[in-house]
C-alpha cells in the first residue's frame, strides 16, 4: 500500500514532536542499546503454556522509544502491510502517553496486540529500519507495540476509534482470521453493519487453534475481538459457508459485499508409507487438540492428546516450533524437529527457533522421513529417515535439498507430527460458481484490490496466498475493505 | 439456540434427541453429519443426522452411550440445550433410482441408515433392510423402517428377536435369492468390512458410511484420515460414504482405538463426579 508522507509529515511537524525530537540528540539516540524483551526462564516455561516472553515494563519501553530517530522519511512504515505510523506512535511513548500511543495503532492496525507478538518484524519493519545502515540494531519495534497495546487492554481503557455512521449497508466475512477480523474492523469503522461468520464454536481462526497460548494467550485474542464487538461488527459461530449458508442465502439476507478469509486449513501430509499411523498427527491436529480444545488439560477437559515421550516434528517453519515446543510442555522426554534444508533456510522466526533450543528441541536438519513403522497395534514405534545434502537454488530461492544415496537410518519415536504446510480450504471455494481458483486451490484475485472474478467477492490472506503469515493477511483484509467501500460507493 | 425439544431412549444405552436446528435443518440432506459440543469443556462429536424436520426447524441425533462426551448428551433433557451445533457436514448420499436397494443397518447405525434408506425408496427402488443388533432390547428403529420397507430382515445375535445369526447371514440370503442392484452399509467397523467381503463376492455395489475420530469435521485436522483405493481421504469431507469395496477396514479399525486408554480414564473420572 502506498505510504502518505504528506500526512505522516504534518503530524511529525506538531510542536510535541519537534519538541520530543530536540530533547536528545540522534547520537545519543543512537548510542543506547536495544531493549532485550524479558522472558520466562527455559525451565520454568516449560512446566506450562504461560507466555515465554513477558513484555517490557515502563521504563525499558520509554528507553527504547528514544532510540527512534523520528526520521523524516521513516522507511519502517513502507516495511509494514498496514502501514503504521510507526514514530508516531513510538513517539507518544517517549511522552509517556501509552493509550495515546495505543489509538494511534489503531488507527491503522485491529489486532496490535496480536501483531506485537506474532508478526516477523525482523523481515519487515525493523528490517527496514534506519539503523541497519548504521550497523546497529533495529528498533524495537514489535515489543513497542505489543508494550503500548497491552498498556491500553491492562487499563481496561480501550479506546474506539470515530465511526462513519449511517450507512446501513450490510457486508460479510467469512471466517474470523486475522484477514477477517482487519477486514471487519474497517469496513465497521467506515459505517458498514458488518457480520462475520465463523465454522467452528471459537473465533479468530489461526490465532485460536493455531498459535499456542505460551505464544499468544488466547486473553489477548478474545479482547482485540470484544474491541471489535465495540465497533459494532457481529459474530456467528458455528457457521458453515457453503454448507449452512450458502453466498445465495445472504445475498437474500441483504449482504451486499463480501470477503472471504477462510484460510489454508487443510493439512499436507506427505504420503510415505506407515504415515496413517497411530501417534502420526498433522500439526493442525496435534495444535487444534492442544490450542482449541485444551487437550493439555485432560481429562479437566474432555479431548485427549497422546503425550509422546519421543517426539519428532517434521518441517521448519513456526508451526512446527508451535507443534514442538507443545510436545516439550507434554511431557516429552525427547522432542525433535527433523527438517529436510538447514537451519539457514528455515521459515520460522529466528526467536521461535533460539526459544525451541532453549527449552530443549534437538534439529536434525538435512534429515528427512521416508517411512513410519509401526508396533502390532498400529502405533508408530520407528521413523526411517534419509539425510539430505543442499544442491542448487530452487524457486523458492533457498537451496534445494537432495537425498544421499545410502543414508537411511531409523529414529525411536512415539508420536510424529507433520508439520509441513497446509493447503487452501476447498470447502468455500466449491461451493460458490464462478469463483476462479488456480491448480493449488488458492483463490485469484486482483492483487490491487484483492476482488475476485465474482466483483461483489473479495478474498484475501492464506486462501489467496496458500500460506503466510498473520500480518499479510491483515494487510489483505485491509485493502479489501478499501476496495470494497469503493465498489459499493460506485455502485450506488 | 440448539435446544432439546424432545428426548426417547431407544434402548437402555441408546437416546434419541429432536434438537433445535433452524438452518440445518433446512439445509441438511441424507448422509450428512453435524458435530456439537455439549459444554465449554466438552469434545466435538460427529453425529449423523437421523432426521429432520423443515417445518418444526428440527433435526433428529440418535446416540450410543460409549463414554463422556455421549453420556454428557444422553443425560440432557428436553429443555437443556446443546452449547455447540454446526452442520451440516459431509458429502450427501447419492440418491438414485437403481432397481433393488438392500440397506444394512447394524446397532445405531441404523440410525444414520434410516434417512438413506427411506429417500432410496422414495425415488423409487425396491428396498429391502436388513437390521442387526446383539438382541432384542438393542434394536432400533424396526417400526419406522418398516413403514416405507418392502421387506424388512431382523437378525440378532443371541436369536432374541428375528433369526438369529449375524447380520451376513440376512444379508446373503437375500443375495442369493434375487438380483440387488445397491447394498448400503452402516454399523460398526467390523460389521461394514464382513458386509463388504460378502457384497464384493457377489459382485454388488456397495457404499458404507464411516464414522471416524474427528475434531473439527471441516477438513482441517485429518484425525478422520483412512486409506479408500490406496489414497488417503478425510472421511468429513470427503465422505462420510465411500465405496465399500476399497476401504482399508484394518487401518480404520486401528485408528479407531487411539485414544482407549484416555477414553476409559475420562469415562471412569465422569461416572465418579456423577455420583
Amino acid at each position: 500500500m502506498p505510504v502518505n508522507f504528506q500526512e505522516l509529515s504534518a503530524a511529525r511537524n506538531q510542536e510535541w514532536r519537534n519538541e520530543m525530537r530536540n530533547r536528545l540528540s540522534a547520537k545519543e539516540r543512537s548510542n543506547l542499546p536495544r531493549v532485550k524483551m524479558p522472558e520466562m526462564e527455559p525451565r520454568d516455561r516449560i512446566l506450562g503454556f504461560k507466555e515465554v516472553n513477558v513484555g517490557l515494563n515502563e521504563d525499558a519501553a520509554v528507553l527504547e522509544s528514544q532510540r527512534c530517530l523520528d526520521c523524516s522519511t521513516p522507511s519502517c512504515i513502507s516495511g509494514c502491510p498496514v502501514n503504521i505510523d510507526i514514530p508516531g506512535f513510538i513517539k507518544l511513548i517517549e511522552k509517556k502517553d501509552f493509550l495515546a500511543a495505543a489509538r494511534k495503532l489503531k488507527e491503522t492496525n485491529a489486532l496490535p496486540a496480536v501483531c506485537g507478538r506474532v508478526c516477523p518484524q525482523e523481515i519487515q519493519c525493523e528490517a527496514q529500519c534506519i539503523y541497519h545502515k548504521m550497523k546497529k540494531a533495529p528498533v524495537a519495534i514489535g515489543y513497542l507495540e505489543r508494550f503500548a497495546s497491552d498498556c491500553e487492554r491492562l487499563a481496561g481503557n480501550i479506546s474506539i476509534p470515530p465511526i462513519q455512521t449511517g450507512k446501513q449497508i450490510k457486508v460479510a466475512a467469512i471466517g474470523s482470521g486475522p484477514a477477517s477480523l482487519t477486514f471487519a474492523g474497517e469496513m465497521a469503522k467506515s459505517g458498514y453493519r458488518v457480520t462475520v461468520f465463523e465454522a467452528l464454536h471459537e473465533l479468530a481462526g489461526v490465532l485460536s487453534y493455531g498459535i499456542p497460548e505460551f505464544r499468544l494467550p488466547k486473553t489477548i485474542v478474545r479482547s482485540e475481538i470484544a474491541y471489535l464487538e465495540k465497533l459494532g461488527v457481529v459474530f456467528e459461530k458455528n457457521v458453515i459457508v457453503g454448507k449452512t449458508l450458502t453466498i445465495e442465502d445472504m445475498k437474500k439476507q441483504g449482504f451486499q459485499g463480501f470477503f472471504i478469509g477462510s484460510g489454508a486449513g487443510l493439512p499436507k501430509f506427505m504420503h510415505i508409507p506407515g504415515e496413517n499411523a497411530i501417534g502420526v498427527y498433522s500439526s493442525n491436529e496435534y495444535l487444534t487438540r492442544v490450542n482449541l480444545m485444551k487437550a493439555y488439560q485432560f481429562p479437566h477437559y474432555d479431548t485427549p492428546i497422546m503425550l509422546g515421550k519421543r517426539v519428532a516434528v517434521i518441517g521448519g517453519g513456526n508451526t512446527a516450533m508451535d507443534s514442538v515446543r507443545v510436545a516439550v510442555r507434554l511431557g516429552a522426554e525427547k522432542a525433535m524437529i527433523v527438517y529436510r534444508r538447514s537451519e539457514q533456510e528455515m521459515p520460522a522466526r529466528i526467536e521461535e527457533i533460539h526459544h525451541a533450543k532453549e527449552e530443549g528441541v534437538e534439529f536434525l536438519n538435512l534429515t528427512n522421513p521416508v517411512e513410519y513403522i509401526t508396533d502390532t497395534a498400529g502405533r508408530v514405534k520407528q521413523m526411517k529417515v534419509q539425510k539430505m545434502g543442499l544442491g542448487a537454488a530452487d524457486d523458492s530461492g533457498r537451496k534445494r535439498p537432495v537425498v544421499i544415496p545410502g543414508s537411511e537410518y531409523t529414529i525411536d519415536v512415539d508420536t510424529v507430527v507433520v508439520g509441513v504446510g497446509t493447503d487452501p480450504n476447498p470447502l468455500i471455494p466449491r461451493t460458490i460458481q464462478g469463483l476462479e481458483v488456480t491448480k493449488w486451490g488458492t483463490i485469484v484475485v486482483n492483487e490491487e484490490t484483492m476482488q475476485t472474478a465474482l466483483p461483489e467477492i473479495f478474498a484475501g490472506g492464506d486462501i489467496v496466498r496458500g500460506g503466510a503469515t498473520v500480518i499479510l493477511a491483515m494487510g489483505d483484509g485491509k485493502k479489501a475493505a478499501e476496495s470494497l467501500h469503493d465498489y459499493l460507493q460506485q455502485k450506488k | 439456540m440448539n435446544k432439546i425439544v424432545a428426548k426417547e431412549m431407544l434402548s437402555e444405552n441408546v437416546v434419541k434427541l429432536v434438537v433445535e436446528a433452524p438452518q440445518i435443518s433446512q439445509k441438511q440432506n441424507p448422509g450428512q453429519f453435524v458435530i456439537i459440543r455439549t459444554d465449554d469443556r466438552g469434545e466435538r462429536i460427529p453425529l449423523t443426522i437421523a432426521d429432520a424436520d423443515k417445518e418444526k426447524m428440527t433435526i433428529t441425533l440418535i446416540i450410543q452411550i460409549v463414554g463422556t462426551s455421549s453420556h454428557k448428551i444422553a443425560n440432557l433433557n428436553p429443555g437443556d440445550s446443546l452449547l455447540d451445533i454446526s452442520g451440516p457436514l459431509g458429502k450427501p448420499t447419492h440418491i438414485e433410482k437403481v432397481g433393488t436397494v438392500i440397506a444394512c443397518g447394524g446397532g445405531v447405525g441404523i440410525a444414520p441408515l434410516y434417512p438413506i434408506a427411506r429417500a432410496f425408496k422414495e425415488i423409487g427402488n425396491k428396498l429391502i433392510t436388513v437390521l442387526g443388533a446383539r438382541n432384542r432390547e438393542l434394536l432400533i428403529l424396526e417400526k419406522e423402517m418398516a413403514v416405507f420397507a418392502d421387506e424388512m430382515i431382523v437378525m440378532t445375535d443371541d436369536g432374541s428377536y428375528g433369526e438369529k445369526g449375524l447380520i451376513t447371514a440376512g444379508i446373503e440370503k437375500v443375495l442369493l435369492r434375487e438380483p440387488v442392484h445397491l447394498a448400503v452399509a452402516i454399523g460398526p467397523a467390523v460389521m461394514m468390512k464382513f458386509v463388504a467381503l460378502l457384497t464384493k463376492k457377489y459382485d454388488v455395489a456397495t457404499i458404507a458410511s464411516l464414522n471416524t475420530i474427528m475434531v473439527d469435521g471441516t477438513g482441517m485436522c485429518g484425525a478422520c484420515r483412512v486409506t479408500v483405493g490406496g489414497k488417503t481421504k478425510f472421511v468429513c469431507v470427503d465422505g462420510p460414504e465411500f465405496d465399500a469395496h476399497e476401504i482399508d477396514y484394518d487401518e480404520m479399525l486401528k485408528r479407531l482405538n487411539t485414544y482407549k486408554k484416555e477414553e476409559q480414564v475420562s469415562y471412569d473420572g465422569y461416572l465418579k463426579s456423577l455420583t
